[in-house]
Formats: structure tokens, C-alpha cells, sequence
């Protein structure tokens, strides 16, 4: 360092430690930042609490609108069939059943298919392959879902109409149980095909969770599971399966979370018919499809707040599975720890 | 040697290779099963869609029953009312991430908002719908774009919430303590440090919450309604892509339902679009 | 000098060449009294005294998980980051207790200043690391600004390395650059104490010297506090020694004294290499 060099360091900051002015001015600065942190704090606090604000706005919310229905109707809501807006009686028991049955569908489908995309993913795919199919399973999760409805109407539904549904309801029409499940006349829309549709929309969710928490499995668990002579699939199934169960399980809430309250992809093929029918082929409705089809048409404050009713229920139901899901989550990531 | 081959040929060995085999071929088979689904939803999207794409898509107008048009008023009305979702939800979003990733971390509201956040992220957005048509559309009397674009910024927010608390969790601790350590307060700290280590994570949430908007109908079905000419008005129904689409495709018009197509085409070009850069932001963070 | 290793080994120690220091005339800039340090239930610090003497170096040393990072980060408030960490008894800073609880803490510091165990330069230019925290406190022309930058720079000895490159990222650098940087960041927020927390752990022996030469130098106008597991460093740079061992402050002197004839048997046997 020549001498020129070390003037400058001496005239800037050798010689002056803080002097008493310099101090006053930055308390007086730092002052004025506290109060920037103190708004700043506040301010995120507050939309951390509008966060919940906004969870019980729609709970509130949804409590009210549905009142006048529950008021009307009390528990019957829960266990009539019957929907009649002319004589303005309303029960929710068909709508609950094809929520329900259609998840169903979805979930016994999607959770095996699932399963074995993932472990295809984790311990079988060529390594260049493995992150374009992982993005690929994943765009199906980003299609917005009226796409799969549009799609479903035009190109799926009239497909099993004509050449998957005849063939099963003769096949089945002389065993027991199985016959009543695939009664016909073949529509093409219908549960079975909503079921079928969010089969797809779920599958992306079941995969993606999975693959991620088999990825997270401890390469020693697995090696040591080689090492005594397993093979692929002993491993993935006695090891890899064994040890991530929560977080696959939490996997599966959160695609059921969706399956249960997904609209669109169902309101285009289910039917909209408010009735409880064994047949798979039969039209039915879902509690989301009968809000998205009826609500503006609804008319009557009964008709309105027995949909808002419906909301609620498909609320709650979803509410405690994704809590449930949650919760697995979380208590993988607390062993994981 | 020979002790090995004997154990090779034992056939509960062959048993194993054979289950082995099978699980194999089944997890081959699955993921060409979820695959097709793709190849093919996209497959006919493309036909379906681009046979009814002309530039008059852009320039006109949804028609009449029974008469040839445009999608204009719907693509305008959906623009509006994401980008008013947006600059909505976005300014909540990353606040409330802010807290739950910095001045609360390890807070008992944050643990509660945290798990409440997760709900709504994948709450039916049908009944986000409802929410907005109590709170504003009954009192109001009337649907209208506002109600539309809330709705959504429902949604966005915690999509938002969710990646800025993730982005600012990966931001090292080190480069809070080095920047409190020059006496920077808190929040300076968070809005010239850690936002600027975490942007590119952020961005890709409000992108992701974009994508995830755009195709969304449920909420836009009683909020912002439907209108058949074009509106700028925030105060009256408003049309929207997914709406439309919605409407025209469940008609019985011919015309309408090439619309649709077209319409469903051009939302899913952007949402997969939206999503494809999203990734690509966080995976060039990611590697450099 | 030598010291006898864990291998019978004799290692050649060099021991700073200052002359031998009483502590009875020295100026304390700091004077820490009694203090316990708490990690929710767990005490990790107990009772600790010790001064620091103005424009001297003062080197923390000990097996890790002694407490020499933890009495460190007292030294700033760091632990206040941090939920459920408390402290209690005395650290005077200029005879003003830097605990007590209405202590402006971005004052204080920006008064004690820290370098860290891995560089840790902010995500923008390398002028603006260094502008970012003048600008926070002064309202400053354009040129002042430069030249603060500037002589900062130098002083960390890096302006030569950097000054044609000012708008590149300080990420971009090497990493003793990159600690030089954070140093240099430090300085120009004018502090009146500098703590060094293993600031060379993650640097390669020539960038270490680098950094060992530029504390020796920053001695002449701020007072030193370097916390290290590399016995030789604390040698090397400091005239001070505090040994620290399960949370206690075993023994405190000057360096020369500490590393020849320790007083106290942990102390012996922890230079010698027995443990740690």
C-alpha cells in the first residue's frame, strides 16, 4: 500500500470513530427505522391474521347462508333424497352419495396407478427420463379442470358409451352384485365416468407426494435392503413403503381433498340427476356439480340456502380429510427430523 | 459356487424374480398410463382447438346462439379479473408469508395460520364461490366483476403464502445475522435482504397462483357471472374464459361449442405456459 | 517454543511477538460481569467475567461447544434473533450495560460490528454491500459515498482486486474475497468493535493469512474479538487469550502467558493438543 492509498482510508475512517453529532443523527435515523419495523411487523401480522379472518369468514359465511335450510329441514337434510324445487323440499342423500362414490372410483384407481408411477420414478426410471416424466405427470395436475370436463363430454363420455359400457353390462348381466353395478342402459356420462375423469385429475397428486417422500427415504435403509439380497420390488415394498406409510397416507388425504371437492370435470359428465341409483352408468350429481349446475337458477331463499347447505357439508367433509392430511405431513416431517 | 446356484434355482428364489418382474412391468405400464392421458388430452385439445382458431377468435365478440363469433369480451373479462386477483391476493399473500417466515417463525399463530393456510389451499374452490356470492354479491344485490376478481385473489392468496414462507425459509440465517450485525432493524433486513435473496422463489409463487387462477371456474360461476357483450365495468357481471367455455360447451350450438374448444385451448396454452416458466425460474436458482 | 501434541509430535507454535502486556493500565472497552447464558432450560454459560481492552485483539478459544461462539454473539445481542435464548449479569460497553433491556440494539450494532464463520456478502453489487450501510445511517452525496466505499475497500484490502469489477455481484467473488468483502462491509458502518466469529474456518491458508494480517492491522483502530479452534491462530493474532471449556471461563491472560505457562490443568492440556 503506497502512502497516497492510506490517506484516504486515514481521512474517511481512521481518524473519525463516530463522532457526538454522527451518534445523535443515528439514533435519530434508527428512530425512524423502528418505526418501520414496528408498522412492518404489524402489517404482516395482520394479513397473517386475515389469513385466518378468511377461513372463518367462510365458515360464518356458509353458516348463515345455510340456516334457513337447516332451520327448515334440521337433520332429515342429511338423510332425505328427495330434491324438488317446486314443492321446495330439499335432502342433501344424493349428493353426498356421489360425492362419495365418485372419490371413490377416483381413489381406488388413482392410488395404485399412483403408487407404481412413483416407484417407476424412484428406483426404476433412467435418470434423463426421470425429471421430464416427473414435469409431464405433473402438467396433468396444472390442466385446469375444465378442461378435463370439456374433454371428458365430447371424447371420453361418448367412447365408453359406445364401445366400453355395452360390452360390460353384457358381460356382467348375469352375475350378482356386479350386474346392479354396471346396470345399463349406457349413457357415457355418468358416475362412473366422473369417477373415471378425476381418477386423472387426482393421479399427478398421489404421484407427485409419493415420489417426493420416496426420494427422502435414507439411501442406507434401501442399500442395506440390497445388500441382503432383496430385489427391486421387496425393497420398495418391505422398506421404502414401510417407512414413508405416513406421508403417503398424507399423500392420499390431500388427493382425496381434491377428488371430493373438484366441480368442474364432474358437473360436465355426471348428469345432474338427483337420485341415488346402484348402477355406476347411472347419471347422478355431486355436491359441487349440484351448486355449479343449480345455484344461479335457484330460485326461492330455500333453494339458495339448501345449496349453501350442501357447500357446507362438502366444507366439512373436505376440512376434516385435508386436516387429516395435513396432520400425516406433518408428523412425517417431525420424524424426519 | 455351486451352493449359490443351487439357492438361484430353489423356486422360491424364482418366485421373488418373478414377483419382481411383474411389479416392474406394472410401474412401466402405469406411468405410460398417466402419460397417455396427457399425450392425449393435449392431442385432442390441439385438433379440437386450433380447427376453430381464426383471427376472429380475438377481434369479435362472444355470438348469439347459432352464429359465428369471437371470444374477445371473455378474454378481456378473464385479463381483468386475474390481474385485479392478483394485485389482490399478492400484497396479503407475501405479507402473511413474511410473518410466518420471519416474525413469527416460531409462533403459536403462525403454527394455527400455517395449518389453516394449507386447508384453504386446497379447499373446494366451489365454495369459495358461495363465500364471495354471501359476502358480496347478496348484500350488493347484484354479480359483478369485483366480486369475480375476489373470489380469486381468495385463491391466490394462500398459493402465495405458501411459496414466499418456503422461499424466505431457505434464505440462510447467516445472511439475517450478517445483515443485523451492520445494525440493520428487522424490516429493512426483510425488504432489501432476505425479498431480494428469495425474488426469483416468489415470483414463481405468483406465477404458480396465476396458472392456477386462470382455468378456474367454480369461483366466477355466481360472482362474476357471465355477460354476453363486452364490459369493462367492474360493477356489472363480467365475462370470463372458463365461464364461457363452461356455458358454450353444455349448449347445444354447434358454433358455440367450436368456441369452447378453442377457448379451452387457448386457457390451457397459458396455464401450462405459466407453469413451465414458474419451473424454470426456481430450477435456474436452484442450480447456480 | 514448542508444544507437544496428542502424538508426541513437537509442533512449532509462533507466539505473537508483542511485547508482553500488563493489564492493569489498559483501557476496557468492554467489562463483562457474571453472566449466564440460557438456551430455553439449559445453562450454556456460567458465570463468566472477563475485559476486553481497547485496541487490543482477544481471542475465545476452546473445544467446540465450549460457549465461545455463544459469549460472542452476546456480545451484539445476536441471540435476540432468536426466541427463548436469554442472558443475565453485566456486560459493559463503555460502561453501559449492552443487556439491559431498553438497549437500542441496531445501535449497538452497528457499534460492535461481526464478521462470520462462512462470508456472507448481502445478494446485490459489490459497491452496494458496502453503500447499503453507510446510506442506512448518512445521507450522503454520490462522491462521498464513493470514496467511503473506496477507503473501505482498501482498508480490507480488496480494493485492488475489486475496483474495476464494482457492479458485479458479490456472490461472484472468491471466498476469502467474499469474506474481505464482509469485512470491508463491517468497517464502513464505523464501528468501535469488531467480533470475528472462526472467521478462516471456511478459507484456504493463503486467503487465511490475508485475513490474519488485515485483523493485526484493524487492531490499531478498533478492538478485536475472534473466536477460533485454530490454537496457532489465536496465537498468532491475538494479545489476549480467553480458554473456555463447558461453558466456563477457565482461565484469561495475556496470550504469551496463557500459551507458555498455563495456569490451570485443562488449559495445559487443551494447547498441548490432549483434547478438542
Amino acid at each position: 500500500m503506497d502512502s497516497g492509498e492510506q490517506n484516504v482510508t486515514d481521512m474517511t475512517l481512521r481518524s473519525s470513530s463516530v463522532s457526538a453529532a454522527e451518534a445523535a443523527s443515528r439514533s435519530a435515523v434508527l428512530r425512524r427505522l423502528r418505526l418501520t419495523d414496528l408498522v412492518f411487523h404489524g402489517l404482516t401480522r395482520g394479513a397473517a391474521l386475515a389469513v385466518l379472518a378468511l377461513l372463518s369468514g367462510v365458515i360464518i359465511a356458509l353458516i348463515l347462508g345455510a340456516a334457513p335450510a337447516l332451520g327448515t329441514f334440521g337433520f332429515s337434510f342429511l338423510f332425505d333424497e328427495s330434491w324438488n324445487p317446486v314443492t321446495e323440499k330439499f335432502g342433501a342423500v344424493a349428493p353426498i352419495y356421489g360425492t362419495l362414490v365418485t372419490s371413490a372410483i377416483a381413489m381406488l384407481i388413482a392410488v395404485p396407478v399412483g403408487l407404481m408411477i412413483a416407484f417407476f420414478l424412484t428406483e426404476l426410471c433412467p435418470k434423463p427420463l426421470r425429471r421430464p416424466i416427473g414435469i409431464a405427470i405433473e402438467l396433468l395436475a396444472g390442466i385446469p379442470s375444465i378442461i378435463y370436463g370439456i374433454w371428458g363430454l365430447f371424447i371420453f363420455a361418448p367412447f365408453l358409451q359406445k364401445h366400453i359400457q355395452p360390452f360390460l353390462i353384457d358381460a356382467f348381466e348375469p352375475i350378482p352384485v356386479l350386474n346392479a353395478l354396471f346396470a345399463g342402459p349406457p349413457y357415457g356420462i355418468g358416475m362412473g365416468t366422473a369417477g373415471l375423469i378425476l381418477a386423472i385429475m387426482v393421479l399427478p397428486f398421489v404421484t407427485s407426494i409419493s415420489r417426493d417422500v420416496f426420494d427422502a427415504v435414507p439411501p442406507v435403509l434401501k442399500e442395506a435392503a440390497y445388500g441382503v439380497g432383496c430385489t427391486t420390488w421387496e425393497v420398495f415394498r418391505y422398506v421404502v413403503l414401510p417407512f414413508t406409510r405416513v406421508g403417503v397416507i398424507g399423500g392420499f388425504m390431500l388427493g382425496l381433498g381434491r377428488a371430493l371437492g373438484e366441480t368442474m370435470a364432474v358437473t360436465f359428465v355426471i348428469g345432474n340427476a338427483h337420485h341415488v341409483s346402484a348402477s355406476l352408468f347411472a347419471p347422478g350429481t355431486t355436491i359441487s356439480a349440484s351448486i355449479a349446475n343449480e345455484f344461479t337458477e335457484a330460485v326461492g331463499d330455500l333453494y339458495t340456502s339448501s345449496l349453501v347447505a350442501l357447500g357446507l357439508i362438502l366444507f366439512v367433509i373436505t376440512f376434516i380429510v385435508l386436516a387429516i392430511a395435513r396432520y400425516m405431513l406433518l408428523r412425517l416431517q417431525q420424524q424426519g427430523r | 459356487m455351486a451352493d449359490m446356484s443351487h439357492a438361484m434355482k430353489s423356486p422360491r428364489y424364482a418366485g421373488r424374480r418373478r414377483r419382481n418382474a411383474i411389479a416392474k412391468s406394472l410401474a412401466w405400464i402405469a406411468t405410460a398410463f398417466g402419460l397417455g392421458w396427457l399425450v392425449l388430452i393435449l392431442g385432442i385439445l390441439l385438433i379440437e382447438g386450433i380447427g376453430g382458431l381464426s383471427l376472429s377468435v380475438f377481434t369479435e365478440n362472444t355470438p348469439p346462439p347459432g352464429s359465428a363469433g369471437g371470444l374477445l369480451n371473455a378474454i378481456t373479462g378473464s385479463l381483468i379479473i386475474t390481474i385485479l386477483a392478483v394485485l389482490i391476493g399478492t400484497p396479503i399473500g407475501i405479507l402473511a408469508g413474511t410473518y410466518l417466515a420471519e416474525y413469527g417463525r416460531h409462533s403459536k399463530l403462525s403454527s394455527v395460520v400455517r395449518f389453516i393456510n394449507d386447508i384453504l389451499l386446497s379447499a373446494p374452490s366451489i365454495v369459495v364461490g358461495l363465500f364471495i356470492y354471501e359476502i358480496m354479491v347478496a348484500p350488493m344485490g347484484h354479480f359483478s366483476g369485483w366480486a369475480g376478481a375476489v373470489a380469486l385473489a381468495v385463491i391466490v392468496i394462500p398459493v402465495v403464502v405458501r411459496t414466499t414462507e418456503d422461499m424466505l425459509t431457505l434464505v440462510p440465517d447467516t445472511l439475517r445475522e450478517a445483515a443485523a450485525s451492520i445494525g440493520l432493524p428487522r424490516a429493512l433486513m426483510i425488504m432489501r435482504i432476505a425479498y431480494r435473496a428469495a425474488l426469483a422463489g416468489i415470483v414463481t409463487g405468483v406465477l404458480l397462483a396465476v396458472a392456477r387462477i386462470s382455468g378456474e371456474t367454480a369461483p366466477l360461476l355466481f360472482t362474476a357471472l357471465n355477460n354476453q357483450f363486452f364490459s369493462v365495468d367492474m360493477n356489472a357481471p363480467m365475462p370470463s374464459l372458463p365461464v364461457v367455455i363452461f356455458q358454450f360447451a353444455l349448449s347445444p350450438y354447434a358454433e358455440w361449442q367450436k368456441l369452447a374448444w378453442s377457448g379451452a385451448l387457448l386457457i390451457t396454452v397459458a396455464v401450462l405456459a405459466l407453469s413451465i416458466i414458474a419451473r424454470s425460474l426456481t430450477a435456474s436458482r436452484k442450480s447456480s | 517454543m514448542t508444544i507437544t501434541n496428542g502424538h508426541g509430535l513437537a509442533t512449532a507454535v509462533p507466539v505473537a511477538t508483542h511485547a508482553k502486556v500488563d493489564t492493569a493500565g489498559l483501557p476496557e472497552k468492554v467489562s463483562i460481569k457474571n453472566l449466564e447464558f440460557f438456551y430455553g432450560d439449559s445453562r450454556a454459560l456460567k458465570g463468566i467475567t472477563l475485559s476486553l481492552y481497547a485496541n487490543k485483539t482477544t481471542a475465545f478459544i476452546g473445544p467446540s461447544g465450549c460457549g465461545k461462539s455463544t459469549l460472542l454473539r452476546i456480545l451484539n445481542r445476536m441471540y435476540d434473533l432468536y426466541p427463548g435464548q436469554r442472558a443475565t449479569g453485566e456486560v459493559l460497553f463503555d460502561g453501559d450495560n449492552l443487556l439491559r433491556a431498553d438497549q437500542d440494539i441496531n445501535l449497538l450494532r452497528a457499534r460492535i460490528g461481526m464478521v462470520f464463520q462462512k462470508p456472507t456478502p448481502f445478494p446485490m453489487s459489490i459497491y452496494e454491500n458496502i453503500a447499503f450501510g453507510i446510506r442506512l445511517y448518512e445521507s450522503l452525496p454520490k462522491a462521498e459515498i464513493d470514496a467511503r466505499v473506496e477507503s473501505a475497500l482498501r482498508r480490507a484490502a480488496l480494493w485492488d482486486e475489486v475496483k474495476d469489477k464494482l457492479n458485479a455481484n458479490g456472490q461472484s467473488l472468491s471466498g476469502g474475497q467474499q469474506q474481505r468483502l464482509c469485512i470491508a462491509r463491517t468497517v464502513a458502518v464505523k464501528p468501535e468493535v469488531i467480533l470475528f466469529d472462526e472467521p478462516c474456518s471456511a478459507l484456504d491458508p493463503i486467503s487465511t493469512a490475508k485475513i490474519e494480517e488485515l485483523i493485526d492491522e484493524l487492531k490499531q483502530d478498533y478492538t478485536i474479538v475472534i473466536v477460533t479452534h485454530n490454537m496457532q491462530q489465536a496465537a498468532r493474532v491475538s494479545d489476549f487469550t480467553a480458554f473456555m471449556y463447558l461453558g466456563e471461563l477457565i482461565e484469561f491472560g495475556a496470550t504469551e502467558t496463557l500459551f507458555t505457562t498455563p495456569k490451570d490443568s485443562r488449559t495445559q492440556a487443551y494447547i498441548t493438543g490432549r483434547f478438542g
